[in-house]
């Protein structure tokens, strides 16, 4: 699978890496059972930090979404996507792309698109907590 | 975040040159095996804190160490030295050798060379074998410098602006060597004005400005605590609100006002909305704003 880095980007590169190997696994391109590409390899190919690379994996391990086993590499674990979960990933991204369309033709930049997704989970967010709170 | 024990350390470090405060009382911890950028404006003390770390100047206050040794002490000096690659802000050869010369010359000092990096950097710089030292570009200079560094299997790096003068090609390179060596095990301490590089593959950040440490973390840390808050109020921005809250100036443009914030963003948000905020929105940074808003102050 293809990497690609924004480091300029306010988004930590870990978090960046985690994001895309979740969303390859999410997309069939990584599958249950297969390694991931070796730490200092990666690191070499998309030039960052071993150390970066291997806190993202690390997450990743943590999260329940690789395995690190010592001395052989990373695996996407058994079981950690479904054909649901990718089914439910194509809604969201019909659902996302039809609120693209909708916030270009008020010609809203890509800047505040983001900034109203940002604002809208943070509302959300937000929302629930109350909620947990009241109970 | 890094347990690793820090291979450079200083505490309150000072360095007086005429009447400036060059250092003036630097703390900073660099870990085993990180890629540390070390970032600041002109003057700020970068190079004066590079001297005194590898021995050619010493410090007038607090203390330094290396691999555990003190940096002043001429004997333990030698130690660091052995372990240490080094690339001054100036490079500098000897004018009569070829380049091929002056990486045999070199390359009879340390029993630890590595021919495979020797090769490597041979091939991507792209250097002209024949061509006498004294003739190089500043480029050219800069990347002999690199491969004598990089080739003489040292266990640490320091690097003062090391991609100066390089083009963006031979900067990628760098960078992919720099990433390659911190793989195997070397921790890397390099100082730029290259934001954008610094973002790409340092671990750690550190930031001076007028000789003391204004920053100094992981950079996934930096990215996490700092955010831009944009407040938009109903009325004018009670700009005293905000008073000693962020990082640098509150910029205000009609009823609306972004501030840098670092960590409690969320206070800022509620002390917004008291005073009557109608919209309060985060947005993350860059390390270049980070950076601008961190040391680009009243100067």
């Amino acid at each position: 699978m293809l990497f690609r880095i924004h480091p300029d980007s306010g988004t930590p590169i870990y978090v960046q890496l985690m994001e895309q190997v979740m969303h390859a696994i999410e997309t069939g391109a990584l599958r249950p059972g297969e390694q991931l590409p070796a730490i200092r390899a990666l690191a070499e190919d998309t030039v960052t930090n071993p150390n970066t690379v291997a806190k993202a994996y690390r997450e990743l391990e943590h999260e329940g979404v690789i395995e690190l086993r010592q001395g052989l590499g990373a695996y996407v674990r058994a079981g950690v996507s479904s054909a649901r979960e990718a089914e439910a990933m194509k809604q969201a991204h019909r659902a996302m792309g039809a609120a693209v369309a909708v916030m270009r033709k008020l010609r809203l930049s890509e800047a505040s698109m983001r900034r109203v997704f940002e604002a809208e989970l943070t509302r959300d967010q937000e929302v629930r907590e109350a909620v947990s709170l009241r109970r | 975040m890094h347990s690793e024990p820090a291979v450079i350390s200083a505490e309150g470090l000072r360095k007086r040159l005429g009447s400036i405060d060059a250092v003036a009382g630097l703390d900073l911890a660099v870990p085993q095996g990180s890629i540390c950028g070390f970032l600041g404006r002109n003057g700020a003390g970068k190079t004066t804190t590079i001297k005194m770390l590898m021995g050619m100047t010493r410090p007038d206050g607090g203390e330094g160490r290396i691999f555990g040794e003190p940096i002043d002490h001429e004997v333990a000096s030698v130690r660091i030295r052995q372990k240490t690659g080094f690339v001054a802000e100036v490079k500098e050869f000897y004018p009569f050798f070829t380049v091929q010369q002056m990486i045999d010359f070199t390359r009879a000092f340390y029993p630890q060379w590595r021919n495979d990096w020797e090769r490597r950097c041979l091939r991507e710089y792209e250097l002209p074998l024949e061509r006498k030292a004294g003739k190089l570009s500043k480029g050219m200079g800069s990347k002999l410098a690199l491969l004598l560094a990089f080739s003489r299997g040292a266990e640490l790096l320091i690097l003062d602006e090391p991609t100066d003068g390089l083009d963006p090609i031979a900067i990628e390179a760098f960078l992919q060597h720099v990433v390659a060596l911190a793989g195997e095990g070397q921790t890397i301490f390099f100082s730029s004005h290259q934001l954008q590089e610094v973002e790409q593959v340092c671990d750690r950040v550190c930031l001076i400005d007028r000789g003391k440490a204004v920053l100094e973390t992981d950079l996934d840390e930096a990215k996490t605590r700092f955010r831009k808050v944009s407040i938009t109020f109903p009325d004018a921005v009670p700009e005293r609100l905000f008073e000693g809250t962020g990082v640098g100036r509150l910029k205000v443009r009609g009823r609306s006002a972004s501030l840098l914030v670092n960590g409690d963003v969320e206070a800022v948000a509620a002390r917004a909305r008291q005073a009557g905020a109608t919209e309060v929105d985060f947005a993350p940074v860059s390390l270049k704003e980070i950076f601008l808003e961190t040391v680009g102050g009243e100067q």
